[in-house]
């Protein structure tokens, strides 16, 4: 059987913040570089996987990087007007990532 | 050349809150060769720069610009600030100027020359480059500037890269404060200015302008020192309990940017993709392998807000489950109010949904799974204050006389904390996100500095 872990339990790091005043950049950091690339073999983090939760298209999803000298899964999104524009609940775009807390990622993979 | 230049940064975004003066001070102590930090950001949002205000109460400027100067002059080196107050628009470096002339005077320092450089941007300039047959071009998926969005914008700062903070190093200035600059640039002038290459420089810049980002356990606003050698830069933790680690250094490259390995400045970029991290002590860590690769064109970044008009806030709460999962329709019946008083043009009127998808809006992925309350947040932008008064008092009070069929509470459908609507600054919005080419890297931020202290006057 498949054993699974919530990314919350297995990441460091995972944080949202405003890159520029068009994009919301998203970073998730391993401490080990094991569990890091645990993650990377699971395929729990890929574009079509935040486009999907995120319940975005793929259009909006401007930069995926796998950083390996940070133990690192990072990407960044268009938002959907520039920062600040009356409406816009979040300036910093710092509270955007916590729908990536609950990911499943199978740890045996 | 000199083997290696220190340089200490006590303040990621002085002003947005105060550093903190136990880990500058033990910096200072320990030797450095320029004291530096980066006062700007877009963060803030399209606000200050629209207004021409700054984002954070001036005291807590004035005391980081103290703190730095004393310390600056006390010891001869010098103090180089980019991007003052928040926007780096020409009146906030006229009042960083003016604070440092009245903390001359009333700590009567000896004489020391200041320098300062203009980034606002004339709209008229913009045009004639635009019309001249250079395109002004949009960054991050926005179109090439056009007139229209020319028009709707109220001020306009250049990002300087290190030329201007680099002519007044060679003035002898002693104390620099810079208008909207590459927070990386304000570091890498004074190691270019002391013949330092390029990547070292660049890369010295971008690990120190966020002060203790780059440093663990997070903590901000704690001081860090970087050296920089011809060949590596090292960063330490001047805090007592913090650490430049691999991981924390690294990790910080990628910190708000969309990309880790490359960032952009004017006149070129710095390449991270091959850097080699090492631990070469409990504090410190050393970087090297970056590169820098000059810019074919020389290309300007260009930051523009345009204001839409008066705002004012308000805000109503929802309890009945009934008119939780009809919320939309209540918002709908207020809106249409609205649209009867006002028309359907000329004013923008907008709800955050607290409780529901207030943060995340579209993207939320429980947007259908409401909390058994709610707060939502109207706001209205209207030209004049009295009708953007009128606007979200209607578009707020008129949320509690939505016509549900099957309500049960019939004597009022929402709560309010209060019942009146709040004035907010003006609303903004960012209209340019674009690059300008530029023959002369000067061109656009004019120069000046003087003779402050003991009362010399003298202009340059």
């Amino acid at each position: 059987m498949m054993t699974t872990k919530k990314l919350s339990e297995l990441a460091k790091t995972i944080r949202s913040k405003n890159a520029g005043t068009d994009k919301i950049t998203f970073d998730v950091i391993f401490r080990e570089r094991d569990v890091y690339e645990t993650v990377k073999r699971s395929g729990a983090l890929t574009r079509e996987s935040v486009s999907a939760l995120f319940g975005i298209g793929d259009n909006r999803i401007t930069d995926f990087v796998e950083y390996d000298p940070a133990y690192a899964i990072k990407f960044t999104i268009l938002r959907p007007r520039p920062s600040g524009s009356p409406g816009d609940p979040d300036i910093f775009g710092a509270q955007q990532y916590a729908p990536l807390l609950d990911v499943d990622v199978n740890v045996d993979a | 050349m000199t083997n290696s230049l220190k340089v200490i940064c006590p303040n990621g975004h002085l002003g947005f809150a105060p550093l903190k003066t136990e880990s500058f001070q033990i910096a200072v102590e320990a030797g450095t060769d320029y004291i530096a930090a980066d006062s700007g950001s877009d963060d803030i949002g399209p606000v200050p720069l629209g207004s021409d205000t700054c984002a954070s109460p001036r005291a807590w400027q004035e005391h980081d610009l103290e703190v730095m100067l004393l310390a600056a002059r006390r010891t001869g080196k010098p103090m180089i600030i980019g991007s003052a107050g928040d926007t780096g628009t020409n009146s906030r470096v006229d009042m960083y100027v003016q604070i440092i002339r009245d903390l001359a005077r009333k700590h009567d320092l000896a004489p020391f020359r200041l320098g300062w450089f203009y980034s606002e941007v004339d709209k008229e300039t913009v045009r004639a480059s635009m019309l001249g047959g250079s395109p002004v071009r949009g960054l991050d998926g926005r179109p090439d500037l056009d007139e229209a969005e020319l028009d709707a914008t109220d001020r306009i700062v250049a990002m300087a890269g290190v030329h201007p903070f680099r002519v007044l190093l060679e003035e002898g200035c002693d104390v620099i404060i810079g208008g909207r600059s590459s927070d990386s640039a304000i570091f890498a002038a004074a190691a270019l200015h002391e013949g330092f290459p390029d990547a070292q420089a660049y890369y010295l810049g971008k690990v120190l302008e966020c002060a203790s980002f780059c440093a663990e356990p997070y903590g901000a606003k704690e001081t860090v020192m970087g050296e920089i050698t011809p060949e590596f830069v090292e960063v330490t933790a001047m805090h007592p309990g913090q650490r430049c680690t691999v991981a924390s250094v690294a990790g910080h490259a990628m910190y708000e940017r969309s990309n880790p390995f490359h960032e952009y400045v004017a006149g070129g970029l710095l390449d991270m993709t091959d850097c080699r991290y090492e631990q070469v002590s409990e504090k410190t860590t050393r970087v090297a392998g970056m590169k820098f690769v000059p810019a074919e064109e020389f290309r300007v970044k260009l930051e523009g807000s345009g204001r839409l008009g008066e705002r004012f806030v308000g805000m109503a709460g929802i309890r009945d489950p009934y008119t939780i999962a009809n919320v939309d329709a209540v918002i709908e019946w207020a809106r249409t109010q609205v649209r009867e008083r006002f028309g359907d043009e000329g004013w923008e009127l907008h709800y955050n949904v607290f409780g529901r998808n207030g943060i995340m809006g579209e993207m939320e992925p429980l947007k259908d799974k409401p909390a058994h309350e709610l707060l939502i947040v109207v706001q209205g932008v209207a030209p004049t204050r009295e009708m953007a008064e009128e606007l979200t008092i209607t578009g707020t009070r008129q949320l509690f006389y939505a016509r549900l069929p099957e309500v049960k509470g019939t004597a009022g459908g929402v709560s309010f904390v209060f019942d009146e609507v709040m004035e907010a600054s003006p609303g903004c919005r960012w209209t340019l996100n674009h690059t300008m080419a530029v023959n002369d890297p000067l061109a656009l931020f004019p120069t000046h500095s003087e003779i402050v202290g003991s009362d010399v006057l003298e202009t340059a």
